[in-house]
């Protein structure tokens, strides 16, 4: 035996959900990572702490002000409505949105971490050798903190595969829209069907030890830092 | 177009101020020299627009890099720099490191050019080496060479030996002379070693608190008593000469310089070559008729021009030697019993002259 249909409809969704989860965090956490190495502003604090909510709320908490949210009543829901869209709670995007909320901190913070241990000195070399604010970006911060940015995109991947309570908030049970894995197999053991649980839970194991196998190695390779 | 540097400098932050108006001669190396905090790296800083002062005005060569209304931002403005760390990119090879900023000004060196100032560094064997492979004073050498490919109409250098041992700095040194004497582009030197000054500089700028103490010609300052130059506790003169004559026989280099011309223990240098010495005021004495029979090569004529206490029972006394300074630390008894005053015509003998390298 193997997975089911139902299973590797799960998989695929995951894998989506993860994957279009980790590419948004990228595009928005850089930024948001870079203001927050580098910015005086009183904000910062306030904005690190926002950012950093997540690790330490339950996620049903998360969850149910999303739901509020992005329900019709609610401020995104208001506006998703303005804009001619469906209400988000219990679709695919939905669970996008959620995702890119809840896992916010796995990928700014090793970003910003990796900024900050690269400081100011390698862009102001590259400004005095005529390189413009997006040519010092693309030639000076990303290779040079590219372990950052590979540790940011793994840990965003993984965490977003792993979540569960946010996903039942909001996502609910929906086969091929938001049944992801992590409810697959609770489904699975509410059903009494162990077999299958283990097929799909094992697999999150074997996963997740890739994972931090992986993490482990690119921290490994990239001892470097500080300029010589 | 007028050959100088124009640069008027305010900046505050807690617990320091710095205010400088500058006007630097907009050719050869200008020393930015004082003691640590003084704000030297800051005023190559904001030359540079690394630091932003909004009322500042910087312009070089007729060139205006900020002004009131204007602020050109670092990457426009041709200049180069070099950090006291050499502060290569890690990621790229040396080869790759010196044509980051070629490949992104289109006046920069070309590949002859180049060749050029890396076979003047003695880099060329390091090319395809990793900056972590290197010596300190190999990356800064890289450095140098990286600030100088892009031909840069101003070169701004904060302490690049400073962070380099003694061996190191020996190592650069006669690479950054030979630049000086190759390079048309003004420097802007920091440093806080006498030394490096008195070897490299042709015009000083004395800065201490944020101020400039004082700014003139190299020599002049460093001769001056009045300037806490560090190394003038005992007094001393150094002197700009050039080289005109090898006895192989007894040993010796002869030197002129403005006013006169002194032997010296040989060294192997090419006749013409430009020089300097020092002389410890503690080596010169005087004497009011030329001395005969004596063992001393030295002995210049000279006019006494000032005196002042020097300690317990010294003097110090300040000669003219047809145009150059000479110190010379006399006991008080002598200066009594000679009776020198300004205007006084004396012999000063000079026990020993070093050449300063």
């Amino acid at each position: 035996m193997g997975f089911s249909d139902a299973d590797l409809a799960a998989i695929w969704l995951t894998l989506r959900l993860a994957g279009i989860t980790t590419l948004l965090l990228l595009l928005i956490g850089t930024p948001l990572a870079w203001w927050l190495a580098h910015t005086r502003s009183r904000w910062r604090g306030p904005v690190a702490a926002v950012v950093a909510l997540p690790l330490v709320l339950p996620p049903t908490v998360l969850g149910f002000y999303l739901l509020l949210a992005m329900g019709p009543q609610g401020p995104v829901g208001q506006f998703t409505q303005w804009l001619g869209l469906d209400a988000l709670p219990f679709t695919f995007w939905g669970l996008v949105v959620a995702s890119v909320i809840y896992s916010m901190p796995f990928v700014v913070q090793p970003i910003q971490n990796a900024i900050e241990a690269l400081g100011r000195r390698p862009l102001e070399v590259a400004a005095t050798l005529r390189a413009g604010p997006w040519d010092r970006f693309w030639t000076v911060v990303v290779p040079l903190a590219r372990p950052g940015f590979v540790t940011a995109a793994i840990l965003g991947f993984a965490h977003t595969v792993g979540e569960f309570g946010v996903v039942l908030m909001i996502g609910g049970n929906i086969p091929g829209e938001t049944r992801v894995v992590s409810v697959q197999i609770y489904d699975h053991v509410e059903a009494m069907e162990y077999a299958e649980a283990h097929w799909l839970a094992g697999s999150m194991v074997i996963f997740s030890f890739l994972v931090l196998l992986a993490l482990h190695a690119t921290h490994r390779h990239t001892t470097h830092g500080a300029m010589p | 177009m007028t050959e100088r540097i124009q640069a008027r400098l305010h900046l505050r932050y807690a617990g320091f101020a710095l205010d400088v108006d500058l006007q630097l001669p907009g050719r050869g190396i200008t020393a930015l020299f004082g003691p640590s905090g003084s704000g030297k790296t800051t005023v190559l800083r904001l030359i540079a627009g690394l630091e932003r002062t909004d009322d500042g005005f910087v312009s070089v060569n007729g060139e205006v890099w900020q002004d009131g209304r204007h602020f050109l931002p670092t990457h426009k403005r041709p200049l180069g720099y070099v950090f006291q760390e050499a502060s290569l990119f890690p990621h790229l090879s040396v080869r790759g490191n010196l044509d980051y900023g070629r490949r992104r000004v289109c006046s920069a060196m070309d590949a002859e050019a180049l060749e050029r100032a890396v076979d003047l560094l003695g880099i060329a064997h390091l090319l395809t080496r990793r900056p972590d492979g290197l010596s300190g004073g190999e990356r800064q050498r890289v450095a140098i060479a990286r600030a100088l490919a892009l031909n840069p109409r101003l070169l701004l250098m904060d302490e690049p030996l400073a962070a380099l041992d003694l061996k190191r700095k020996q190592e650069i040194l006669p690479y950054l002379e030979r630049l000086h004497d190759e390079l048309s582009i003004p420097v802007l030197y920091v440093s806080h070693s006498p030394e490096e000054v008195a070897r490299l500089a042709d015009h000083l700028v004395f800065m201490q608190h944020g101020r400039a103490l004082a700014s003139g010609p190299c020599l002049e300052l460093m001769n001056r008593r009045d300037l806490p130059l560090g190394q003038q506790e005992d007094g001393e003169s150094i002197l700009a000469a050039r080289v005109v004559e090898h006895d192989a026989q007894d040993h010796l280099t002869r030197v002129a310089f403005t006013g006169g011309e002194l032997w010296l223990p040989r060294h192997d240098l090419c006749l013409g070559h430009a020089v300097r010495v020092r002389i410890h005021a503690r080596d010169v004495s005087l004497s009011l008729t030329r001395p005969g029979g004596t063992s001393i090569l030295n002995i210049l004529p000279a006019t006494v021009v000032a005196s002042s206490d020097a300690g317990p029972g010294q003097s110090l006394v300040r000669l003219d030697v047809g145009g150059t300074v000479l110190l010379a630390r006399i006991t008080r008894r002598s200066l009594n019993a000679l009776a020198l005053a300004p205007g006084q015509h004396v012999f000063a003998q000079i026990k020993s002259v070093a050449l300063i390298e």
